[in-house]
């Protein structure tokens, strides 16, 4: 009996502790899923940094947005989708927004968020379809897909060889899961179109062992080697290329796979490695500027503040941003700064980033333009190729912004959502 | 003092043989029970029901199945995340063949696939032993997580290998997918819980769990004295993997909701974890399936909400404290008791019989 007891106890000290967990509530929440440990946690801590910087500054310059002040509880989930569950039921309570920054946490919770009303924004991964927002009420992937990622990077290849790429190879390294796996469906596609062939090389979780995989472009020989992945999987495949002296130059990683941590530990051999980006790198934006102001010169840098304008940390910062933008927009249509969740969404449907907004955010030129609405809800899909500079340890844009191929695309999402709505049988909306 | 068996005098053999001897064990359990299915329900949510009672549920079902076949049998296996995939992706298949299926046979028939599945990579069990089948299992667990991957009609053919899974309802209430109301995904995993956890007590209490025991504790002796080893331990096999099944159906269909392979069911997702649950609470006991469960699953939590809702620490901070103080743990209960939880726990109850006045 004694057990028993201790069991209830037990139990009941945990009920205990699940009362404490909410409670601020007047205040804006923005749950942060992030990951500071574990084998993507390179990748995690520079982007988590982003969101706390700017938050804390638009607290500290702004008092918060119209005069509420954002509150960003963190939850580590390791990149692991059962934790991953876990903060979201703990932090869903009055929850604007949820950045799972995991495409296998977005998937689940995409019906979770749906049913219970909570926003989504998954920027730039999780389900490509998804863009389709009369689908998907709850669920923003903007600016960019997986599968504009995928027909951008083919266009640039295209471009390098004239437009014709006819028998030519280029190989996939993806992360085995969810997220390596999604720009397959239009690879393959496109192959078709342009009549390349495509070698698929999946990678394994936590994607330390790519051995295998190198032999076997090394015996191949593939053009052109297209890579989707995420933490140390990224360092380990540069290091690898580098090591079979494959050509950087067409080696051209998802915008998941293009930060300083990434090729840094691959010295000189990473230089020319290129990878697509929805955002420019460096450190001298307005917003920059008004962080060191606000957050760092008062000592309150998230983390050690050494990632302060890498790729990694601009993208937190702009995702942050587009967020906190949503919650403005959702004042100025309900015009009231105590926003719901519900309210939130709306705002998230009509945020409008063209240049002029931008620049009043701090953000000139930093990422292109782009737009929600209620069938959108993908943004513009604009991504550019950037290159890896060893020796000035620097990355350089080497390509205006460009679009995917939308007549592959668009084809491809409305197949894909439709399937999903009449699985669901959810009713379409914004007729 | 108030634990203590004297004076209860049993008159006859159905008393004797009953699960709990112990009149103050029957109450409790059933107060527990009474708990379990009249209170809890009512004061579920949905952070109770996906973070913590679920979870628990399920990966108690999956130790019972494990400690089925490696507590009772003696056959190590470090295939467990293989079996629930295989229980996970029967139920996607059979869901999507048949959508008018019920969902409690839905589940059952999982288990039933997983049982056969089970079998055939149980057949090297006969002539390997110890170590060397657990690498052999080892090896189910990569073929059949590889085969999910591969072959895309597991799959149904969708882009990136998810499945997930659609609406259905256990008496007009609906038990899987988004909206399923916390108190009917709770009892339906309670309800399969319970009653597979008595029918596993009672297996292990008549012939077949006698002759596993025979198997594990010295399987020549057992073969001379008449225990097939053959049907002995496929049976081992076919009902702990019918367990671990059904774990996993209800682990893809009810907890999740939508999962793919690799990630969910990664051999230190899933095989390793089980694998500790039963050491830890106690090979070859019931109670120390839940045990096992409740320290794996629950433990983690609770430290995390401890160090961050009550201590303040963040989040980060809390997770390396967690990682070192789980770790720690698992070595000092290890030492303390190095068989299992459900040990501690019988140690505990002899000294209950003396307290408060041991002499």
């Amino acid at each position: 009996m004694g057990l028993k007891k201790m069991m209830v106890g037990f139990l009941g000290s945990v009920i205990a502790i699940g009362g404490f967990l909410e409670v601020a509530t007047a205040d804006l929440k923005f749950p942060m899923l992030v990951y500071r440990t574990g084998a993507y946690a390179p990748n995690g801590i520079p982007n988590a940094d982003g969101f706390v910087d700017y938050y804390k500054m638009i607290n500290a310059r702004d008092g918060g947005i119209g005069g509420e002040k954002i509150v960003f509880p963190e939850c580590e989930t390791g990149y692991k989708t059962q934790v991953g569950v876990e903060c979201y039921e703990k932090h869903k309570e009055n929850a604007m927004v949820f950045q799972p920054m995991s495409t296998g946490i977005t998937y689940q919770l995409i019906p979770k968020a749906s049913a219970d009303g909570v926003t989504v924004y998954s920027t730039g991964y999780g389900r490509t379809s998804a863009k389709n927002g009369k689908v998907f009420k709850w669920i923003f992937n903007a600016p960019a897909t997986y599968w504009d990622g995928a027909s951008i990077a083919v266009r640039h290849i295209l471009k390098q060889n004239m437009g014709n790429i006819k028998g030519k190879k280029i190989a996939l390294v993806y992360h085995n899961s969810a997220y390596g796996k999604e720009p397959i469906r239009t690879l393959q596609v496109l192959a078709k179109k342009h009549g390349y062939k495509l070698m698929l090389l999946p990678v394994d979780h936590p994607g330390q062992e790519q051995k295998a995989t190198w032999l076997k472009i090394r015996k191949q020989r593939p053009n052109y080697v297209l890579m989707w992945g995420w933490g140390v999987m990224n360092q380990v495949a540069i290091k690898q290329a580098s090591s079979i002296k494959f050509p950087m130059e067409n080696f051209i990683g998802i915008w998941w796979s293009g930060s300083e941590n990434d090729v840094m530990p691959a010295g000189a051999g990473a230089h020319g490695y290129k990878a697509l980006t929805f955002n420019a790198p460096g450190d001298d934006y307005q917003v920059h500027k008004d962080i060191k102001k606000y957050v760092h010169d008062k000592g309150q840098a998230s983390g050690d503040g050494s990632h302060f304008g890498t790729v990694l940390y601009n993208r937190g910062l702009f995702q942050a941003m587009v967020q906190v933008e949503a919650a403005r927009v959702a004042q100025k249509i309900h015009g009231t700064s105590k926003i719901t969740p519900a309210m939130y969404r709306d705002g998230m449907e009509n945020v409008d980033l063209n240049a002029k907004r931008m620049e009043e955010l701090g953000f000139k030129n930093f990422a292109p333009p782009f737009k929600n609405t209620c069938e959108n809800h993908g943004g513009s899909g604009l991504a550019a190729v950037q290159q890896w500079d060893a020796k000035a340890k620097k990355w350089n844009m080497i390509t205006e912004y460009m679009y995917g191929d939308a007549e592959v695309v668009d084809k491809l999402i409305a197949e894909d959502s439709t399937k999903y709505a009449k699985e669901q049988k959810i009713a379409m909306r914004c007729n | 003092m108030i634990y203590k068996e004297t004076g209860q005098f049993k008159s006859t053999y159905e008393s004797d043989h009953s699960i709990f001897p112990l009149i103050q064990d029957k109450i409790a359990f059933n107060i527990l029970m009474l708990v379990a299915f009249l209170v809890v329900p009512f004061f579920i949510d949905s952070y109770w029901e996906k973070a913590i009672l679920i979870p628990f549920l399920i990966y108690s079902m999956a130790a019972i199945g494990l400690n089925i076949l490696t507590g009772y049998c003696g056959q190590v296996s470090l295939g467990t995340g293989g079996f629930m995939a295989v229980g996970a992706f029967a139920t996607y298949k059979i869901m999507t063949f048949f959508p008018e299926l019920n969902i409690m046979i839905i589940v059952l028939l999982s288990g039933v696939i997983t049982a056969f599945v089970g079998i055939l990579f149980g057949l090297p069990s006969l002539r390997i032993k110890g170590f060397y089948l657990a690498v052999a299992t080892l090896a189910s667990q990569f073929f059949i997580i590889w085969l999910f991957n591969k072959v895309p009609w597991f799959y149904n053919y969708s882009d990136t290998g998810q499945i997930t899974v659609s609406e259905r309802t256990m008496f007009g209430v609906a038990v899987t997918g988004a909206n399923a109301p916390p108190y009917a995904t709770y009892l339906f995993c309670l309800i399969l819980v319970v009653v597979l956890g008595f029918a596993a007590k009672n297996m292990i209490r008549s012939k077949i769990g006698r002759s596993w025991m025979a198997i594990r504790d010295m399987d020549i002796a057992a073969e001379i004295i008449g225990v097939p080893p053959l049907k002995t331990k496929l049976s081992a096999f076919a009902i702990s993997s019918f367990y671990i099944g059904i774990a996993g159906s209800l682990y893809f269909a009810v907890y999740l909701g939508a999962l793919e392979v690799t990630e969910s069911f990664d051999i230190m997702a899933i095989s390793f974890p089980v694998l500790f649950m039963i050491i830890i609470g106690g090979l070859g006991s019931m109670l120390g399936s839940f045990l096992g469960a409740a320290f794996i699953v629950l433990l983690p939590i609770f430290l995390k909400n401890v160090m961050v809702d009550l201590i303040g620490l963040s989040a980060v901070t809390a997770k390396h404290f967690e990682i070192t103080i789980w770790g720690l743990l698992m070595v000092v209960f290890l030492i303390l008791e190095p068989h299992g939880l459900a040990r501690l726990w019988s140690i505990a109850k002899e000294k209950l019989r003396k307290w408060p006045f041991p002499y």
